[in-house]
């Protein structure tokens, strides 16, 4: 299937929800449970994953519920959960990806590193700036809340981890997997910079490389100080 | 090597970094400080399965077989995926790693080689500046190459066939 046709079976708005919720989820979700949150009958949910899966949007698992195998133990149940792939479709055809491998190796090969992470927390600083402007109407807002709102707004689809915040989503996963240190100190910057930004004093951004995840998570009050790294 | 077996080859790997002053200066302290720690770190990580150290400086820090600030890190795994793992999703390591250019100046030549070893082979530091020698006159090849460009292990050496039964031929 050709990227502008996976793209397409996204157009449905129901299967765009059932998309946005189960590529959020840390794990795999069963066609009932996708069906509650999205507010749909079981067999509608059930056809539009299946389309998701077939276009290769979502992955498929299959699991026995827990304690229960041998016979009379039931079918396994059908699992969905966010696809490794990735599509990127731009008309007329563009290659930024080409272009910021290309610049990523020369800061590999000039050690520019520095100068990127300062460039980097500059710009995470002005999207920290802007969310912190757009938000004087509710001063008693908690921070957590405004700086998950910037960082969705980012395209890290962040989630709540005790008091915590991770991120399901590198925005740079393919130059990540490339060059792991300089992008994943690049993320970390541009973190930095928009907690700092924003004025956010109670979250602390640290690496801390989980798989599916972002290499960046973000330390709530309590855990910060026993964090060394 | 999915399988669980004893695999028959390792995976070696060496890099090379030229320090920005001596150990003992300011500039070095804060790589100094964490090489113990991360080293303990790759002492306990999966598919870990030696590491070189010269007995003088913490981990191999004392060692200079390629000039006066060419430091060396010379270690073998039990797979590609085991070093990688801990090279690049490790927090501790990556985030050491993140800080690299506060202590190492850049190199414009491969500064990194994997090569695959027998199981049980320790390779010796010529052996390892060979293959990066290796790698930065030929590029990736199997017998010296990059994360980005990985080889396979060697084929393993094939399984003797069990003879085959012939169906006995009973004479009419």
């Amino acid at each position: 299937m050709g990227e502008i046709s996976v793209l397409a079976v996204l157009a449905d708005p129901v299967r765009r929800r059932l998309y946005d919720y189960v590529t959020e989820q840390p794990h795999g979700i069963s066609r009932s449970e996708a069906a509650q949150a999205v507010g749909i009958q079981r067999t509608l949910a059930a056809f539009h994953l299946d389309r998701l899966a077939e276009a290769g949007l979502v992955d498929v698992t299959f699991r026995r519920p827990p304690g229960r195998s041998g016979p009379g133990a039931g079918r396994p149940a059908k699992l969905y959960q966010r696809a490794a792939a990735e599509y990127q479709v731009s008309m007329p055809p563009r290659d930024y990806r080409g272009a910021a491998e290309l610049l990523a190796d020369v800061v590999d090969m000039t050690g520019a590193e520095p100068q990127l992470q300062r460039a980097a927390r500059s710009r995470g600083a002005a999207a920290g700036r802007a969310v912190r402007r757009q938000a004087p109407e509710a001063p008693e807002q908690p921070e957590a809340e405004l700086v998950t709102g910037a960082l969705s707004a980012q395209g890290y689809q962040p989630y709540r981890d005790g008091t915590d915040i991770r991120l399901r989503n590198c925005p740079f996963h393919v130059l990540a997997s490339r060059h792991p240190p300089l992008i994943c100190g690049m993320n970390l910057a541009l973190v930095e910079g928009l907690l700092a930004g924003a004025s956010v004093t109670t979250l602390t951004a640290v690496l801390d490389p989980r798989p599916l995840d972002c290499c960046v998570a973000l330390r709530g009050p309590a855990e910060s100080k026993t964090n060394s790294g | 090597m999915c399988d669980g077996r004893v695999t028959r080859y390792h995976l070696a790997q060496l890099n090379v970094g030229t320090a920005r002053d001596a150990t003992d200066s300011p500039v070095m302290a804060g790589f100094m400080a964490g090489i113990e720690p991360v080293n303990a770190l790759a002492d306990t990580a999966p598919g870990f399965v030696w590491r070189l150290e010269d007995g003088d400086g913490p981990g191999a820090t004392a060692l200079r077989p390629a000039g006066p600030d060419l430091m060396v890190n010379l270690s073998v795994w039990e797979t590609l995926a085991a070093l990688r793992d801990f090279v690049y999703r490790n927090g501790p390591h990556l985030d050491y790693m993140r800080r690299r250019r506060e202590w190492f100046q850049p190199m414009p030549e491969q500064h990194l080689v994997l090569w695959w070893v027998p199981a049980g082979h320790i390779p010796s530091l010529g052996e390892a500046l060979s293959r990066l020698e290796l790698l930065r006159r030929n590029g990736p090849s199997p017998l010296a190459f990059t994360f980005r460009e990985p080889y396979d292990p060697p084929a393993e050496p094939a399984a003797p066939m069990p003879a085959r039964q012939q169906p006995a031929r009973l004479p009419r």
